[in-house]
């Protein structure tokens, strides 16, 4: 994938779990976990756990 | 490069300056041209001529900083701490030297002090780097307090002045031990690196040598080359201060504009307390290198920390350190010459770039 894309897929696919539940993403972009952290950030969402190519979103909004 | 520097290097090509280790009158020229260069650079920084020596490049001055540092020091121990955000060769001339500890960075870029106090307070540590500003994003490091709190643990400062020489006032930064800086960051050719070692710092040749540049760097030195970098920061001592006022207010244009104009995009940095020319961000959901091609059809040449983009397969590990959004990047350096005309067409070209590329990625 090119490399905004697994941040792309999450955007997309965060609206489908429910506020409060986990989204797991499986990622091997080395942009990935930096990215991801920032686009938490920048949307309000949290990352908790960052294990890379493993990374769990939670869904706060 | 500056045109002074591009015109003063032409020159010296037609001058037939020689040797400058040797008698003859060629060589003459050479020497004293060379003893120019050091004066000039001497006093940007606070330093004497004869402290000054003239690399290859930025890299071979980073290198040879770190490594000769290690070399001189490694009864003491072979740690070198440095920022999470120093140029790459800093950070690999650590890594070889012995055990790289790399102190964090704030959201803006900023060192930890206290994370490098303790750094440079644990034993076995033979130096530490910092640099005047950050090349990527152009925080100001706080250079002052590191070199105290090196001086009290007794250790070593390596100071990367070079997103600041001849950018800013470097002439009373005081307490370094070496400091390294590249011609090709302020208008001078990208083939000439600087390194100045303080009297009585304990830094030794990691590489062969011979007798030119008093035995710090082996080989004939391009005087040609580095009397046009000198010129290029001559031009800055004497007129520089209200270029970088200038630039200072477009890049605050620049950043309110883009912040304005294209939603979802991070601008990276301390938006006071950086250098005047440099300016980097990066876009949600576009990819660097498109972002890129697209700005250069546009007729805007800039740079990008992105993975995907030509220059790296990885991120930017400033941006990263800094917990600043990787993908998308674009890094903005102003020339002398930039206008505030040119500022207005980038701010007017660049969102509808964005937008096209999240349109064509089916980002929201």
């Amino acid at each position: 994938m090119k490399c905004p894309r697994p941040i792309i897929e999450v955007a997309r696919r965060i609206g489908e779990v429910r506020v409060g539940s986990l989204l797991e993403v499986l990622a091997d972009d080395p942009a990935a976990g930096p990215d991801l952290a920032a686009w938490c950030r920048m949307r309000g969402q949290t990352l908790v756990a960052s294990d890379p190519p493993r990374f769990i979103v939670r869904r706060e909004s | 490069m500056l045109k002074e520097a591009r015109q003063a290097w032409l020159e010296t090509q037609q001058a037939g300056w020689g040797d400058p280790m040797r008698l003859h009158r060629p060589g003459r020229l050479a020497a004293q041209a060379l003893d120019q260069a050091r004066e000039v650079v001497a006093a940007a920084v606070g330093g004497r001529p004869d402290e000054v020596i003239f690399t290859a490049s930025g890299v071979h001055a980073s290198h040879a900083a770190v490594a000769g540092l290690a070399l001189g020091r490694r009864r003491v121990g072979s740690r070198i701490v440095t920022t999470a955000i120093d140029h790459s060769s800093v950070l690999a001339a650590a890594a070889a030297a012995g055990m790289h500890e790399a102190v964090q960075v704030d959201h803006e870029g900023h060192v930890d002090l206290n994370g490098g106090t303790t750094a440079v307070g644990t034993a076995g540590t033979a130096a530490a780097c910092i640099q005047v500003a950050n090349h990527e994003v152009g925080t100001l490091q706080p250079y002052v307090e590191a070199a105290e709190i090196c001086r009290r643990a007794d250790v070593p400062l390596v100071l990367d002045a070079t997103a600041g020489l001849g950018r800013i006032d470097l002439s009373d930064a005081a307490g370094w031990s070496l400091l390294t800086g590249w011609a090709g960051a302020f208008g001078g050719p990208a083939s000439v690196g600087i390194v100045v070692i303080k009297k009585n710092t304990r830094w030794r040749a990691p590489y062969l040598i011979d007798d030119y540049q008093g035995g710090r760097w082996p080989g004939v030195p391009d005087v040609p080359a580095i009397y046009a970098a000198a010129v290029a920061l001559d031009c800055w001592l004497q007129s520089g201060r209200t270029v970088g006022e200038r630039q200072h207010d477009l890049v605050d244009q620049l950043r309110a504009g883009i912040v304005q104009r294209v939603p979802d995009v991070d601008v990276a940095g301390d938006p006071v307390r950086r250098v005047p020319h440099l300016l980097t961000f990066s876009a949600l959901y576009v990819d660097g290198e498109t972002l890129t091609l697209e700005l250069d059809k546009a007729g805007f040449a800039v740079a990008s920390g992105s993975a995907c983009s030509a220059s790296s397969e990885h991120p930017s590990h400033v941006l990263a350190a800094m917990g600043a959004l990787t993908h998308g990047n674009v890094r903005i350096g102003l020339t002398w010459t930039t206008t505030a005309a040119e500022i207005d067409q980038f701010l007017t070209a660049l969102p509808p770039i964005v937008t096209g590329i999240r349109a064509t990625v089916g980002a929201s």
